[in-house]
């Protein structure tokens, strides 16, 4: 069968942890929705590997859903991105303060 | 039962160098997304660490979800990535030394240890799960990963299934009229007037002039009375 499950729960943490550090880290918006996908799939190897361990099908589930609304995350988030880049040439997440008190 | 738990207790050396190898792919596309200075090798490595997180899905019997991995993350978003990179123009480099926020980087990294220190301090603690088992069905044994996946997804989960399907025509409707160019975004958007500021200058007396020189043209081809109205 498969290794034990802690070893995937470990590399899961480790790949949600970078991706968390890059979102800090980066300026560029592409890249930083990159890191945000990035911790999204540590998550669902998380699930997956909770299915595995407790043998329940429901966590497989769960990752299809968190596809689905992955995939509608980037559609709208990479248009509001076209829409910030159309009215100013390279924003990165710095420049973007209009909402600044 | 007997047999399920013998099937779980031995890893062969095949199932250890599988975890080995995906392993490291992961981690170093993940580790290329942070430190890559040009956007589309970051794309690039988030295909390495989607492909490594199918291998480890096919490792633990979730195949359905490995072909969709592949096909949905690494075959439609991160082309939509590199789509919107090479559309924007902005597949330059980003200076990475620069950094304007002086304490950010370290106080990230100082952040990013403490939180996976946090989460091996907390699952060494307890056990990894709370031994509440099969909610929704049974995961492994006989039958294909696919059918069951269908099955509770067709019978248990049928309502969130729907709201994903009203979700992503949500999200095709908002990513329409996000990326639509209306009339009055093109006149006050930068862009469009850096287009326009050679002419902007005189563009004033030539608006209000021409249409005294341009309209005897269609005026004549056309009826007399129709071309003002044409015109306004």
């Amino acid at each position: 069968m498969s290794l034990d499950g802690s070893w995937y729960l470990c590399l899961a943490a480790a790949v949600f942890t970078i991706g968390a550090v890059g979102l800090l880290v980066r300026r560029n918006v592409l890249v930083m929705f990159m890191c945000v996908e990035l911790m999204l799939n540590a998550v669902n190897l998380t699930l997956v590997t909770f299915a595995r361990m407790l043998d329940d099908i429901g966590g497989q589930a769960l990752v299809f859903f968190v596809l689905v609304v992955a995939a509608a995350e980037v559609v709208v988030g990479l248009g509001i991105i076209v829409a910030i880049f159309r009215r100013r040439a390279g924003a990165t997440a710095d420049d973007l303060h209009l909402l600044r008190g | 039962m007997n047999t399920a738990i013998a099937i779980l207790a031995v890893a062969t050396k095949v199932d250890i160098a599988v975890f080995v190898a995906s392993a490291v792919i992961v981690l170093a596309g993940a580790i290329g997304v942070v430190v890559s200075r040009n956007p589309v090798h970051a794309a690039l490595f988030l295909v390495l660490t989607l492909f490594g997180v199918a291998v480890l899905f096919v490792a633990q019997e979730a195949h359905f979800l490995a072909a969709v991995q592949v096909i949905v993350y690494a075959g439609a978003i991160v082309v939509l990535f590199l789509f919107v990179i090479m559309l924007l123009g902005v597949d330059r480099q980003e200076n990475v030394m620069v950094e304007p926020l002086r304490a950010q980087r370290p106080l990230a990294f100082l952040l990013g240890v403490i939180a996976l220190g946090e989460i091996f301090l907390l699952a060494q603690g307890t056990h990894w799960a709370t031994g509440a088992s099969q909610v929704a069905g049974p995961a492994g044994g006989p039958g294909s990963n696919v059918e069951k996946l269908a099955r509770i997804l067709f019978t248990r989960y049928l309502l969130a299934f729907e709201a994903t399907s009203v979700l992503l025509v949500i999200a095709v409707v908002g990513a329409v009229v996000l990326a639509r160019r209306s009339e009055t975004t093109a006149a006050e958007s930068p862009a469009a007037a850096r287009v326009e500021n050679p002419l902007s200058p005189t563009s004033e007396e030539p608006l209000s002039a021409e249409p005294l020189s341009a309209e005897p043209l269609p005026a004549a081809s056309d009826e007399p009375h129709s071309a003002p109205s044409g015109a306004r």
